[in-house]
């Protein structure tokens, strides 16, 4: 019997007042964005919009909420942005966007902040149980910055998988681990890079005792194809539990990988538009997992993570709670597959 | 004679005309901030007609102060649009608003969501133009954000793809190109910035284009303006466009990008970025003349327009104007000292009009001028 289970990936857009109150005491520009070393003031409003989102999620009948990811202003190279061995330099577009983020140059040896394992501690007490942390994955991680301190592709990303790997073992205890990786299909490993690439997820996964999700997706505005298919196929040599796919930019060639390759024995489905504001039905997303549950022969999974195929930042405060709230109330016994 | 002459300055001392020109965009004088303000606020005394006339205002302002600063064509800073796709979303019906999203840090943009079929609705631009040329002494030009960043920078929940709501609105920018003809208008820039974040559909960009100018008349100036990307991504194909002019920001590369354009041919006109917009400090004339001789190395003189890299609206208004200032001086000193050799625009050299026919290679210039 398959198992339904609600969540999200993260990254939520500030709530309304938050917007204007943070925007207010950090400036607009790139010096005051966050750095780790937040002034009480600050600290105190991300306090209190965490707790607003975690209430949201609880609200919406969420079954794993996150903590929602508000002070990355840098997106998915905030654990980067705010370490010590990393220069955080000029705004850069982020994917095919228009969205930019402060480029992250590392600069030194690469060491644990726990600035993700303080944020997640802060989040336990709002939830009763287990809480998805979420994490850029080491090939996004690595795609999104510039080394100046490694000196090779290679030793670069095997560096970023073992400081991924160390601010995981900070964490409290977490329910599942979202791994984040859009760069699979953004700027996908060719050979030899696709097995580091496999080999890197398994270092940071290896690190956390929860089940891990390696969620691949389009991060960028047009983005519409699927993931590669011999990149697809070296992931599943990762030791992680489940794979995520984008199946709102395309959902036939993505039935048809997971189809021909086999996968995981949990499986996340992105079937929420994280970057449209059309608020799709409970019903609807129910028939988007059924249709891929449907689509995917040979696949038995145990968990069926249902979820938003990006993180939801892109998206209005009120846009994005009816999501919330739509995907909360999918049907989770009728699932038939 | 091609359609830039009639631009020419009555009183131009040179035979090269290096028109100068700005993007659009223009830092709003604080006062009228303070009005929009007061606008929005529904327990403050300050209604419709009192708005109006602090946007009149600062139109009049703004334009003047292009003039003052000596550019040959001239905008009104863009100080009636809050937004260069918000503005437009307003006035077109289809479009509705859900909030503000995030596009860096804690900068925040009202992107809008198509939830119809696109149509006109109220006029966009007519009453803009009107007015800055009624205050102006030299040309205006007229910037409209175009139809493909209009799709992209959207939440498209009505058309099948962006596309086909693209070319829906590209329909909606000729029927106002078409007004603002009507009503005088001669210079028009399309300002496609999205190309830039998305450059694999510039044949998209293309066919909003061959339909923005259907039926409009030859003697009206079509530019497009491309910022922050990649151009090789989009080099040659934007030769293709059935515009006059590209606009290009390349000052804040340092010009690293200059020599994709010099293969193939650069066969349109170039109006080219020279001065930043990203930075507080005014660049020197020296500068900006090393910047104009960039442009030089692609298209002769008669084919180069001189401006900004993009809007100057986040730039403190004495920054901007210092800017323009310095931009206009830049292009006077470069025009006086490039003389004509042999036939039309294929041996240009630099040099005062008295000198001989010995010719100054471009290095030498940077010395001399």
């Amino acid at each position: 019997m398959t198992e339904v289970v609600s969540t999200t990936p993260g990254l939520y857009p500030l709530p309304e007042w938050a917007k204007d109150e943070l925007a207010g005491m950090k400036g607009r520009q790139k010096g005051g964005l966050v750095s780790g070393s937040e002034s009480e003031a600050v600290a105190a409003a991300y306090e209190r919009a965490r707790e607003e989102v975690l209430g949201l999620q609880t609200e919406a009948g969420l079954d794993l909420p996150v903590e929602g990811q508000l002070r990355w202003d840098d997106m998915l190279a905030h654990p980067l942005a705010v370490s010590d061995a990393v220069d955080t330099r000029g705004i850069v577009r982020y994917y095919d966007n228009n969205n930019f983020y402060r480029e992250p140059v590392v600069t030194d040896d690469l060491t644990a902040t726990g600035d993700v394992a303080a944020e997640l501690a802060a989040a336990e007490e709002f939830v009763d149980d287990g809480l998805n942390a979420v994490l850029p994955g080491p090939w996004t991680l690595a795609d999104l910055a510039s080394d100046e301190h490694y000196g090779d592709e290679a030793a670069f990303l095997d560096a970023i998988a073992a400081f991924l790997a160390a601010e995981i073992e900070q964490f409290p205890d977490v329910e599942t681990l979202f791994l984040l990786e859009p760069s699979l299909l953004e700027s996908p490993p060719g050979d030899g890079p696709d097995e580091r690439a496999s080999e890197a997820i398994d270092t940071v996964a290896d690190a956390a005792d929860a089940d891990v999700v390696a969620h691949t997706y389009w991060e960028s505005h047009g983005g519409d194809g699927n993931i590669d298919e011999k990149v697809y196929a070296h992931l599943l040599d990762a030791d992680i539990e489940a794979v995520g796919f984008d199946f709102v930019a395309n959902h036939e060639d993505t039935a048809y990988v997971v189809g021909e390759y086999g996968c995981t024995d949990d499986v996340a489905l992105g079937v929420v538009n994280g970057k449209n504001t059309r608020v799709e039905s409970p019903e609807e997303i129910t028939d988007r997992v059924e249709w891929a549950l449907s689509n995917t022969p040979g696949t038995d999974f145990e968990t069926v993570y249902a979820t938003v195929n990006a993180p939801t930042f892109y998206l209005p405060s009120t846009t994005f709670e009816e999501k919330l709230a739509a995907l909360g109330s999918i049907a989770r016994t009728e699932v038939t597959a | 004679m091609t359609n830039r002459e009639q631009f020419r300055p009555e009183d131009h001392p040179n035979d090269h005309f290096l028109l100068t020109t700005v993007v659009g965009s223009y830092k709003k004088p604080k006062w009228l901030d303070r009005a929009r303000d007061r606008f929005e606020d529904e327990d403050a005394d300050f209604g419709e007609a009192e708005f109006a006339e602090a946007k009149d205002d600062a139109a009049r302002l703004i334009t003047e102060e292009h003039e003052r600063a000596g550019l040959d064509v001239v905008v009104d800073g863009e100080m009636r649009r809050n937004e260069m796709v918000e503005y437009f979303a307003h006035l077109i019906e289809g479009y509705e608003f859900n909030g503000r999203v995030k596009v860096w840090g804690h900068n925040y943009f009202d992107k809008p969501s198509v939830v119809d079929d696109v149509a006109y609705g109220e006029e966009w631009l007519v009453d803009e133009y009107e007015f800055t040329s009624s205050v102006a002494s030299r040309p205006v030009k007229v910037p409209i954000t175009g139809p493909y960043t209009l799709a992209n920078w959207t939440f498209n929940e009505a058309y099948e793809d962006d596309e086909a709501l693209a070319y829906d609105l590209a329909e909606l920018v000729n029927t106002e190109i078409e007004r603002l003809v009507d009503a005088g208008a001669r210079y028009i820039q399309i300002d496609e910035p999205a190309l830039a974040t998305t450059p694999d559909d510039h044949a998209i960009v293309g066919e909003c284009l061959e339909r923005i100018v259907a039926e409009i008349p030859d003697d009206v100036r079509i530019g497009v303006h491309v910022c922050y990307g990649d151009y090789s991504r989009i080099y040659p194909e934007v030769l293709d466009y059935p515009v006059d002019e590209v606009d290009l920001e390349l000052t804040n590369g340092d010009y690293e990008q200059i020599d994709v354009f010099t293969d193939p041919e650069f066969t349109l006109d170039l109006a080219l970025g020279v001065v930043d917009n990203h930075t507080a400090e005014v660049e020197s004339v020296a500068q900006i003349k090393e910047n104009i001789l960039q442009g030089l190395k692609v298209v002769p003189p008669e084919r180069l327009t001189i401006s900004p890299d993009c809007g100057l609206k986040l730039l403190p208004r004495e920054v901007a104007y210092g800017k323009m200032e310095n931009m206009v001086r830049a292009a006077r000193v470069i025009r006086s000292c490039v003389t004509n050799f042999g036939s039309a625009g294929e041996h240009w050299r630099f040099g005062p009009r008295r000198q001989s026919s010995v010719s100054w290679e471009q290095k030498e210039l940077r010395t001399t001028v």
